[in-house]
């Protein structure tokens, strides 16, 4: 049966190739940082388990002190903007295919693992989506390579230089769940959640109230913080959890699902979301460019607050099965 | 009270464009010292309290690694951009025939959000397709109607091809089962003792994500009105 932890080793390979490659890469004048990001990765994949909570602290914090002094982008080798044109003119459509292997098999072998009896003993049901997608990837890169006959090496440069792109921001949300998981022992959910209880009366009886003081929350703290990944953890364990979920009763697949889309109409509002919002405004020139409220923002926000409404409606009437 | 300075951590590291995987670990670390701190406590408890913060930190990011599992799938989509998967998507947008500004943003939108809930994110983006492509796209499907056009309304044009970009990304990537967002409230709701699939997550992206094509097809439906309103020549608007 294929588990997690096989899938632990195969990415953890992935990123230890990267990691070797970017050393390799004498056009990166950073590369001893790659190599060392990428490196540490790879080894809480392949040894995460081995290094005790405190070694696996002190990698988290190597990873932060290396991408705090700066990784740098390597040049790997790819195809030239004409053959890429030349190629997309030639093959077609078909491009797309091996993309939608991905989440065909990632769907296909969630479903077989957990509705038959030999999906269940070929895959974990338990981590079933986790462990497709990533056989859903391997198929799709063998199905590409068949066709595609680039050299052997070619996934790897090619995942190289869009990783590399990423950057650091690559295990941001990994960063922010644990995050979470510190101000979960050290109870700052309880004290927002004390703060929010003392000026809104009735959060704790309210389903109404409480939907309404997640998502407006969630949206205005993204707005402050750029981010709404950032702002989950800390709105979900202060209002989410305690209110929406354990006193009045919502599901918290659902509640947290429509909670992080709330924070995502705040993303559209605020100049704190760079890549978004003031990119776009630089790339096509836009007078107001460098004003708070520019007019990629003044266009978003129009359709942000309906929808934040409507997400506020969507909670209050799904979230609460019985 | 004191743990609450971790949150403010966050909110001033984030406004001070830090390093935000620095703010994440000072964050945490404040977090752990502010509610070990006592009037009583020295250097040595304080000493022990960051270190079992860091601890506690390490034990999740060791839990929460699936979240990062996500960027495997970058060998299939490097592989198949190396041979023209995004000159694909280009050629395939500059095909659409649309009369107005508000039904080629549309379209965009619309394919967009479905390539997004596929996993598909990097079908699109700011420098790889709304500059070189949708916006003047817009643009010129306006001036092949009005003429040159006054530069108010050239800048509304193109801020509403980076807010389509965006809004279609935002509510069609949580459909995709895989992506970090979602494996991020899983994590979230694992430390708390809550299982879930990612499946029952995505699939509650749904609705809100039908709630964004409904809203903003209004919008740019309503865009094409304003334009309409602002730049029709006075002899044809009777």
């Amino acid at each position: 049966m294929i588990t997690l932890a096989h899938i632990y080793i195969l990415v953890g390979a992935f990123f230890a190739a990267v990691s070797i490659l970017s050393a390799l890469d004498a056009t990166n004048p950073r590369r001893l940082s790659n190599f060392l990001f990428w490196g540490l990765l790879a080894t809480s994949f392949l040894a995460g388990a081995y290094l005790g909570d405190l070694g696996n602290g002190l990698l988290a914090l190597g990873l932060v002190i290396v991408a705090t002094v700066g990784l740098g982008q390597g040049k790997p080798a790819t195809t030239s903007p004409e053959e890429r044109r030349e190629s997309a003119m030639k093959r077609g459509n078909l491009l797309f295919l091996p993309a939608l292997i991905i989440p065909a098999v990632a769907l296909g072998g969630t479903l077989i693992a957990k509705e038959t009896d030999w999906g269940a003993r070929l895959i974990d049901p338990s981590q079933a989506t986790l462990i497709s997608l990533i056989l859903g990837a391997s198929i799709s890169v063998a199905v590409a390579m068949l066709w595609l006959r680039p050299p052997l090496i070619a996934p790897l440069h090619e995942a190289r230089r869009l990783l590399d792109a990423v950057g650091w921001a690559a295990i941001l949300p990994q960063m922010l769940a644990s995050l979470g998981a510190v101000f979960l022992v050290a109870g700052v959910g309880q004290q927002v959640g004390a703060l929010f209880s003392e000026y809104i009366p009735g959060l704790e009886e309210s389903r109404t109230l409480a939907v309404v003081a997640y998502c407006v929350g969630m949206a205005l703290f993204t707005i402050i913080m750029g981010n709404a990944f950032a702002a989950f953890p800390v709105m979900t364990a202060a209002v989410g959890l305690p209110f929406v979920v354990v006193a009045l009763g919502g599901d918290p697949a659902r509640v947290c699902a429509i909670g992080m889309l709330a924070g995502f109409c705040g993303t559209l509002m605020t100049p704190m979301a760079a890549n978004f919002n003031v990119v776009p405004a630089n790339l096509l020139e836009l007078p107001d460019r460098k004003s708070a409220l520019n007019g990629v923002i003044r266009a978003q926000i129009p359709t942000a607050i309906p929808l934040l409404i409507a997400n506020i409606l969507l909670m209050r009437f799904l979230a609460f099965p019985s | 009270m004191l743990v609450l300075l971790g949150i403010g951590v966050v909110v001033l590291g984030f406004v001070l464009r830090a390093n935000p995987l620095l703010v994440v670990m000072a964050a945490a670390l404040t977090t752990g010292l502010a509610a070990a701190w006592t009037p009583e406590a020295d250097v040595q408890i304080m000493y022990a309290a960051a270190l079992s913060t860091l601890a506690a930190f390490g034990k999740a990011f060791n839990d929460n690694r699936y979240v990062s599992i996500v960027w495997f799938v970058l060998l299939a989509i490097g592989l198949l951009e190396r041979a023209g998967l995004q000159d694909r998507a280009r050629i395939l947008i500059s095909r659409v025939k649309a009369a107005t500004v508000g039904r080629v943003l549309w379209v965009y939108f619309v394919i967009r959000q479905l390539a997004a809930a596929l996993g598909l994110t990097s079908l699109g983006g700011h420098p790889q397709m709304v500059r070189p492509l949708v916006a003047p796209m817009a643009e010129g499907a306006a001036e092949a109607k009005y003429g040159e056009l006054p530069d108010r309304e050239r800048f509304l044009i193109r801020s509403h091809a980076a807010a389509a970009d965006n809004i279609a990304l935002f509510f069609g990537e949580d459909i995709f089962i895989a992506i970090a967002s979602i494996l991020l409230i899983k994590g979230f709701l694992e430390q708390s003792g809550i299982i879930v699939e990612p499946l029952q997550l995505s699939v509650w992206a749904i609705p809100t994500a039908i709630a964004a094509l409904a809203i903003h097809s209004t919008r740019l439906w309503l865009l094409d009105r304003r334009l309409k309103r602002v730049l029709a020549k006075p002899e044809a608007a009777q």
